[in-house]
């Protein structure tokens, strides 16, 4: 029997095939993998899962692909950094930081989930695969595609920034710039998607592709020693990040992976695109779409399919959302960057902001586990912070102004 | 004949206007409410339009000019 039962409609129950589709035929709501739980149980252990591929196909058996042949072997098992000095600097006892900025091959979380979808777009019999994007997605399919040998092409904005579209061009997909605004382009590529019969990673392949977010939620309890955090602070685009960390750990107890889920989910979005954070902040079971207007453009989702779902998780799991202006990003990522040597894109600052907010308002206390959830690699939005991070001090070709410069003695020491 | 689906949100003035109503005889389109939620501030509704994809454009253009937002039914996809 097949790990995988069937996609099941989120809103109104009703189940159909594990091929590449994502919308119920009958409520329009979205579709999601639902799992034989009862025949994983019959053989999934932390021991099995301990002795699997240093990779987050290690979680195999709660990913919804059929084989073994896949797309992106080397994704995930990133590392969880014990943050004794960002946590000593915000009064938490033991904060950890999940480290995906050096996430393989294209340094952020995506690499996760579409690892998961290009493997199961290969196994459904596609050979091409696409995906709208401004950034971390379109490098991640574009990346994959090419060492899968897969036709690629990457829907882009017409004024996306160069460096961003040479992250694409670089992997030799088909770039295609749309002229128009990202309303233009998100409603083109949904047409797209109906129309072609190709592999749409976020849209028709969306099902499997999500699922990939949910191994950020298996090593975390792993790397902890089998046993789930207090509190997790995770950025908040779609939302579906979120809801599936959620889901992760809900299916780690249901197989008895570990005894209970205790944790508060707590969701992290920047000032100038927060649907679902302000929604939450106004005690409301839905959001309203905003106009993105914010340099955390990773996060930049004004009308995120996933906001409801969000909500929902975080409401369950009793934790809080919050966000932060673009001003409280960079001193996130400096933050960061400064007490862990970890240089997190724009994302990573929001998640921090949050972060630092929620310990202040006492949402997280001093003696919680904590995980924060940096997604994606500095490296990629140093836009971001270039007018914040200063210049280098400039002395002569000379010892005597270097020592100078930084008043030192015979013995060393002294400061710029 | 086409069929498209969208998400379609309601401006706060006009939740009580029949718009969707409105708009099947305005335009040659079929119009198919599949999910709806429509409270005294907000409303949304998941609706596929059928009819020649020239008249669903036109449609669409008529949801916008009434202050509408209408999204494709995944929301927003480019990530």
């Amino acid at each position: 029997m097949s790990k995988m039962k069937a996609l099941v409609c989120r809103e109104c129950g009703k189940e159909y095939p594990t091929k590449a589709i994502h919308v119920c035929e009958m409520c329009f709501g979205p579709l999601e993998v639902k799992y034989n739980y009862d025949e994983i149980k019959k053989t999934i252990s932390r021991k099995k899962i301990e002795d699997g591929p240093r990779s987050m196909w290690r979680y195999l058996d709660l990913l919804p692909v059929e084989g073994t042949n896949f797309v992106g072997p080397h994704a995930g098992f990133t590392p969880l950094v014990r943050a004794k000095n960002l946590g000593a600097y915000l009064g938490l006892d033991e904060l950890y930081i999940k480290n995906d900025t050096v996430n393989h091959p294209t340094l952020s979380f995506k690499d996760r989930v579409v690892a998961v979808a290009l493997t199961r777009a290969r196994e459904l019999g596609f050979e091409t695969v696409a995906c709208a994007s401004t950034g971390n997605l379109a490098n991640s399919v574009a990346a994959h595609a090419a060492s899968a040998n897969l036709h690629c092409y990457v829907f882009i904005p017409g004024d996306l920034e160069a460096a961003k579209v040479l992250g694409n061009l670089i992997y030799k997909p088909h770039v295609v710039e749309i002229e128009g605004n990202y309303d233009d382009v998100n409603r083109l590529c949904s047409e797209i998607a109906g129309e072609h019969g190709w592999a749409f990673v976020n849209i028709n392949i969306r099902p499997y592709y999500a699922e990939g977010s949910k191994t950020l939620a298996f090593e975390t309890v792993e790397q902890l020693g089998w046993k789930t955090p207090d509190q997790v602070v995770i950025p908040m685009a779609s939302g579906s990040l979120l809801t599936k960390i959620w889901k992760g750990l809900h299916e780690m107890k249901a197989l008895g992976l570990i005894d209970y889920v205790h944790t508060k989910i707590n969701g992290a979005q920047a000032e100038g695109c927060s649907p679902i954070s302000t929604a939450f902040k106004a005690g409301r079971d839905f959001f309203k779409p905003v106009k993105p207007q914010t340099i955390a453009k990773s996060l930049a989702i004004g009308n995120p399919a996933d906001g409801y779902y969000a909500l929902k998780a975080t409401a369950e799991s009793h934790g809080s959302m919050d966000m932060v202006t673009d001003e409280e990003v960079v001193e996130g990522i400096q933050l960061l960057a400064q007490t862990e040597g970890i240089f997190a894109e724009t994302a990573g600052g929001v998640t921090i902001g949050v972060l630092k907010k929620l310990v202040k308002q006492g949402v997280i206390k001093k003696d919680e586990v904590t995980v924060a959830y940096v997604t994606g690699n500095g490296l990629k939005t140093q836009e971001a912070v270039i007018d914040s991070v200063g210049r280098p001090v400039r002395i002569q070709p000379s010892l005597v102004d270097f020592e100078k410069t930084f008043k030192m003695g015979k013995n060393g020491g002294g400061d710029a | 004949m086409s069929h498209l689906r969208f998400h379609i949100r309601f401006p706060e003035d006009k939740i009580r206007e029949p718009i969707i109503y409105q708009i099947g005889r305005e335009y040659n389109v079929v119009t198919d409410v599949r999910r709806a939620d429509v409270r005294d501030t907000t409303g949304w509704a998941d609706v596929e339009l059928s009819g020649d994809t020239m008249e669903i454009e036109r449609a669409v253009a008529g949801l916008r000019a009434k202050g509408c937002v209408v999204d494709p039914i995944e929301l927003n996809v480019v990530e």
